[in-house]
């Protein structure tokens, strides 16, 4: 666990757990990490890795079948798990935005875009319609939006994608939260337009302190964005390390491989990617000891029988492995 | 939008005279000869000739379909072999006593149904849930018919709170108007909740509750506005429908509108009388149909625009 002054958010030992016709499947299975003020949290993973559950557990917007069934979150030390609903509604929003992965689905086909930004602002503040929609006006301008006054009476479904994610930005740096978390915000986007909204993100990200938890599949992104990294494996942190650290000296064999498959400038043309054999467990069926040992090319006796714990070793490294990572033979 | 209106209604009177044409051509499939119709049992051949010749029977078909045509244009739907009367006359008294009964009936299916729909939509697999998917399913495969008759044996012989039939009162819309409205107002619980259900899996309705809005505001805003585009198009076409005449509803509870008219018309094979009660009846679901899609195109926007 980590103890600094004042974590912006904090989770501690989360379970998250889905009722499913089989029983009950954890989908998030005792995790911790924090993030202050102005920092970048990376929290990657394939999918059903358990990285948006995270989120919504935070948000506590589960589906009625979830239901957080152990750890703490806690916002500026403020304990999220004890509040009533109605204290739970001034939270979203206001003091945790949220960007979601395809803006084509998450901003609302019939309503304007200026009213989409408007009702964010209004649910937490007291202010008259014209003010909301001249802030808003000057949010859209903020993230880049060209002609905000004319965009803020158009519909989603008028605007291109990037600047549809652009709006979702704005949408929830409207009420100025003081965590974002941020789900997959640039994969449904071209490279090119991906590379602007991350910058997007960052520049908010610096101006306003806050802190963002980015949530993606792509370690690409991670690398120009985040602070720290922390590499989810069904339901776990597998590996946890300052973002240079675990590019350069990654301990799990689970990120070691997601780096194999990443594209690298530096690398000889024409070189076949590596993909890691096989796919992640689905949630109801996670192998006993350690979940990534039937992918890993350095799996032994014990890795099936004991899950290893999360072990931090110096320079705030921790890895959640019984092998001391070698390379491939 | 009104390049939207106007391509719209375009269509729809493609649509007119597509029904008005098939609606002649049906005419000639029927065994029976209109002019021996109207001139009676015992006229005799000669008698059926000069009846032949006043109603341009014996003009090329071409001939009959462009007087046909010119006269469903200007209103004319031709005379009632059985009454020597206007069959428009006689739509015209018949309507208002179907409109009354339709109105009522789409009320009944929408005070039954939306809050239903919307009550199990929202609690998936709660109890409140279980109760409407059983009632609603009964409502559904109940024949209208043995539902009328129940009702009518119970509410208006046994109990006689209602009369048998007629149109003479309020009383006497009461049991018609249920029994026209339980069996839809089944259909909209299940189609609203199964659309609620659509919705709020959908990420804006967890943006919305991401964004702190009331729940209230949640539901209100972001999932029944989203909601209302499916029902819209249901009301139009019930409305549609029941404007061409509840036929076996009508029937039952000897309720005197349009359908009641076809049905006794077609007994007596009054072929002007069932054409017009058919054209009539298309064309009110073709209109209601531009109308449901006019309203749903000021509603989501994405209709106005697409195409």
């Amino acid at each position: 666990m980590t103890r600094e002054t004042g974590p912006a958010l904090s989770v501690t030992d989360l379970e998250t757990a889905f009722a499913t016709d089989r029983g009950s499947a954890h989908a998030v299975r005792g995790i911790s990490f924090s993030v202050q003020p102005g920092e970048t949290l990376g929290l990657v993973g394939e999918s059903g890795s358990g990285k948006s559950v995270t989120a919504l557990s935070i948000l506590r917007l589960l589906p009625p079948n979830g239901r957080i069934v152990g750890g703490a979150i806690a916002i500026a030390g403020l304990d999220l798990l004890s509040l009533s609903q109605k204290a739970m509604r001034r939270i979203r929003g206001q003091r945790i935005g949220m960007v979601f992965q395809d803006s084509m689905t998450s901003l609302n086909p019939v309503l304007t875009v200026g009213r989409q930004i408007t009702e964010a602002l209004e649910a937490h503040r007291r202010m008259t319609h014209g003010d909301a929609r001249r802030r808003a006006a000057e949010l859209l301008e903020e993230v880049g939006v060209p002609e905000p006054a004319r965009r803020l009476s158009q519909y989603p479904h008028q605007l291109s994608g990037g600047l549809r994610q652009r709006v979702a930005v704005a949408v929830a740096l409207a009420p100025g939260p003081e965590v974002l978390l941020a789900d997959e915000p640039t994969t449904a986007l071209d490279v090119t337009i991906q590379a602007q909204l991350l910058e997007l993100l960052k520049r908010e990200q610096e101006s306003r302190e806050m802190a963002v938890v980015l949530i993606t599949h792509d370690l690409g992104v991670v690398a120009g964005m985040a602070d720290r990294v922390a590499v989810m494996y069904a339901g776990r942190i597998v590996e946890h390390a300052a973002t240079r650290r675990l590019f350069t000296v990654p301990r799990h064999p689970y990120t070691l491989g997601l780096l194999d498959a990443v594209p690298r400038l530096d690398g000889p043309l024409r070189q076949r990617l590596a993909a890691i054999p096989g796919a992640p467990p689905p949630i109801s069926e996670v192998p006993s000891g350690c979940p990534f040992h039937p992918r890993c090319p350095f799996a032994f006796e014990r890795c099936e029988a004991d899950e290893p714990e999360l072990k931090e070793t110096a320079e705030r490294h921790a890895a959640a492995c019984w092998a001391e990572v070698r390379e491939p033979v | 939008m009104a390049r939207y209106v106007a391509r719209r209604l375009a269509w729809t009177v493609v649509v007119l005279w597509a029904i008005a044409t098939l609606t002649f051509a049906a005419t000639f499939l029927s065994p029976v000869d209109p002019a021996k119709s109207f001139a009676g049992l015992r006229a005799t051949h000669h008698q059926i000739q000069v009846v032949r010749h006043q109603f341009g029977l014996d003009r090329p078909v071409y001939v009959q379909y462009e007087r046909y045509l010119g006269r469903v244009i200007r209103g004319d739907l031709g005379t009632s072999y059985e009454y020597s009367t206007s069959v428009g006359q006689m739509v015209m008294t018949a309507l208002p006593k179907t409109a009354v009964l339709g109105f009522s009936g789409l009320l009944v299916e929408l005070v039954i149904g939306l809050p239903l729909g919307l009550l199990a939509g929202l609690h998936r697999g709660r109890l409140a849930d279980r109760v409407v998917l059983v009632g609603s399913l009964l409502g559904v495969v109940i024949p209208s018919f043995v539902l009328g008759f129940v009702l009518l044996y119970l509410l208006a012989f046994k109990l006689g709170w209602f009369p048998l039939g007629g149109s003479d009162s309020f009383s006497a819309l009461v049991l018609p108007a249920i029994t026209l409205g339980i069996a839809g107002g089944a259909w909209y619980a299940r189609m609203l909740r199964s659309t609620v259900l659509n919705i709020v899996g959908e990420d804006y309705v967890r943006l919305a509750r991401a964004k702190g809005l009331p729940e209230r505001v949640v539901i209100g805003r972001h999932v029944l506005r989203n909601a209302v585009s499916p029902i819209i198009t249901m009301i139009a076409l019930d409305l549609g429908v029941f404007l061409g005449g509840v036929l076996v509803i009508e029937r039952v509870f000897a309720w005197p509108g349009i359908g009641l008219q076809a049905w006794e018309a077609l007994e007596f094979n009054d072929i002007p009388v069932v054409m017009g009660t058919v054209l009539i009846a298309a064309t009110f679901i073709v209109l209601l149909n531009l109308m449901a899609d006019v309203v749903n195109a000021i509603i989501d926007p994405r209709v106005r625009y697409s195409r």
